[in-house]
């Protein structure tokens, strides 16, 4: 039985590169804005580039809050990646103040325009850079889908916003960008998010979707032996 | 790599960018933009390209804005099945509709010239709808006899009056998030960057500016970084010429245009063939970093 994953369609960017990253892995995929097919999933994507606000009125607008509340709480699968990490916290401070889905308390701020030493942050950080596994899940790295993969791998990010969980035991990844150390990904449960997209950082991006597909794979197992 | 200014260096990754201009299914070439001479199929570049360590690619459809057609999406959508890095497409894009056409293909993001120039307030609408990020804009630099750099549309043809350095400053104000710099004087001919014009308008914006035009051995990509301040550099004729090296080129292009490159397969002696693995280690041996093994390893002593 093969499982069937959901990318969540918030009708902005490429979702088409997520599909075949998926495929390449043998995963199933859908892509869909509708709140039936979503709680049909066994496991779900919420990807995501653009502006926080306008992301989160599309989610409202199709009455996709609850159901994503619900699939979390459901203890599927659920991969956030970029924008779809930063909604997953209580708010943020992109173009005004927006709240999130509020399911992982924190904030979302945007990178300072001056360094330490007054220099310049050239701000969206776009390119590769290396992401570090933080220390608390260096004992099960295949939690944050990083098995076989080096500390300092090389991954690739576009972005302007970060994020600032409150509690720091969900911090997974870690990047430096200029002067900011922050988290570029986290696990709590059933959920795991990148700030990276992986499914632009070739091989190794790849990887993490194939570590992904296995746990994705346990959980649709451990499901069907509870029916 | 004791003091401040060196580590900053290393710890900033420039981004290493194959740009393959398209006509119709094919892959071209031209010096200046223009003389367009047929190299092969896009696709098996860009292949070859990110199997060797490229960290984006950009598309750009050279004749679409000249005869407004846009045959891109199927070599997107090829591209987008095997290949997991950043694509920028551009050319010919003017409506919101077109740029979604690329994105939903597989494109990450688009590049606008001619569209932004008639209307900046079109950026504004792309950046809100997509994304700062996937907004790129593409600027076709020509020096003028007053010293000064215009922005040109249609390949270097048309001049718009919009002065360099104010009009990128004025693209990044309106919400563009990268800026793609072709100096077209350079472009081609191998005689490096133009390091000057890059650095005017990278340290003007404070989004990453893209060096793009006259690549001729690793050594001028080094100059435009330090020199220039490039955040990523773009190059074609000096890895295009390594492929042909090592790839018989398949397909029967007889009635595509200027073929006499691919029959005579005389390279253009400014240029030297290279490929995207030794580039970079010259670079990290330059003190530059970039996505590489030797500067993973180097990051992770510090």
């Amino acid at each position: 039985m093969k499982p069937k994953v959901a990318i969540i369609d918030l009708n902005m960017g490429n979702l088409f590169s997520i599909k075949q990253a998926c495929a390449h892995v043998g995963l199933e995929t859908f892509i869909t804005s509708d709140a039936q097919e979503i709680k049909m999933a066994d496991a779900v994507i919420l990807p995501g580039v653009g502006a926080f606000g306008n992301a989160m009125e599309h989610l409202k607008e199709k009455d996709l809050i609850k159901t994503i509340h619900e699939v979390i709480a459901q203890g599927k699968p659920f991969f956030g990646i970029c924008l779809g990490m930063q909604m997953l916290m209580s708010e943020s401070e992109e173009f005004g103040r927006h709240k999130g889905l509020d399911i992982i308390p924190g904030r979302v701020i945007r990178f300072p325009s001056r360094g330490a030493k007054e220099n310049v942050i050239k701000v969206p950080q776009v390119g590769w850079n290396q992401v570090y596994l933080a220390d608390q899940f260096k004992l099960n790295p295949e939690r944050s889908c990083w098995s076989d993969l080096a500390n300092g791998e090389y991954m690739y990010f576009v972005h302007s916003y970060y994020v600032i969980p409150q509690n720091s035991n969900v911090v997974a990844l870690e990047t430096v960008y200029e002067d900011v150390k922050y988290c570029s990904g986290l696990v709590k449960n059933n959920i795991f998010a990148t700030q990276f997209h992986p499914e632009k950082s070739a091989d190794k991006g790849i990887k993490i979707y194939q570590n992904w597909a296995k746990l994705v794979e346990k959980s649709l197992i451990k499901s069907i032996l509870l029916r | 790599m004791a003091d401040g200014q060196s580590f900053k260096q290393i710890m900033k990754n420039i981004r290493i960018i194959p740009r393959l201009d398209i006509k119709g299914p094919n892959l071209v070439k031209g010096i200046h933009l223009e003389g367009l001479r047929v190299l092969g199929k896009p696709e098996q570049y860009a292949k070859y390209y990110y199997e060797t360590g490229a960290d984006e690619l950009i598309y750009m459809d050279i004749v679409a804005s000249l005869y407004g057609r846009n045959s891109l999406l199927n070599i997107i959508e090829k591209t987008a099945r095997e290949i997991f890095i950043p694509l920028t497409v551009g050319g010919g894009l003017r409506t919101i509709a077109d740029i979604n056409n690329v994105l939903r293909a597989g494109a990450d993001k688009v590049a606008i010239n001619t569209a932004a120039i008639r209307n900046p307030a079109f950026i504004k609408e792309a950046a809100n709808r997509f994304g700062s990020s996937t907004i790129l804009i593409s600027i076709e630099a020509i020096k003028q006899s007053d010293g000064l750099y215009y922005a040109f549309t249609d390949n270097g043809r048309e001049y718009t009056g919009k002065e360099v350095v104010a009009w990128a400053k004025e693209a990044a104000s309106f919400g563009a998030g990268e800026i793609l710099l072709t100096c077209v004087d350079n472009e081609g001919a191998g005689f490096g960057y133009d390091s000057n014009l890059v650095r005017q308008v990278s340290e003007a914006v404070n989004i990453p500016v893209i060096a793009c035009g006259g690549a001729g051995k690793p050594e001028d990509l080094a100059k435009v970084i330090g020199e220039g301040k490039a955040d990523a550099v773009c190059l074609s004729s000096m890895l295009h010429y390594d492929y042909i090296e090592h790839h018989k080129v398949e397909g029967d292009f007889s009635a595509e245009g200027n073929i006499e490159f691919l029959k005579s397969r005389e390279i253009f002696k400014k240029i030297k063939s290279t490929d995207l693995k030794t580039i970079k280690t010259f670079l990290f041996d330059a003190g530059i970093c970039c996505r590489h093994e030797l500067s993973a390893n180097l990051m992770r002593a510090i």
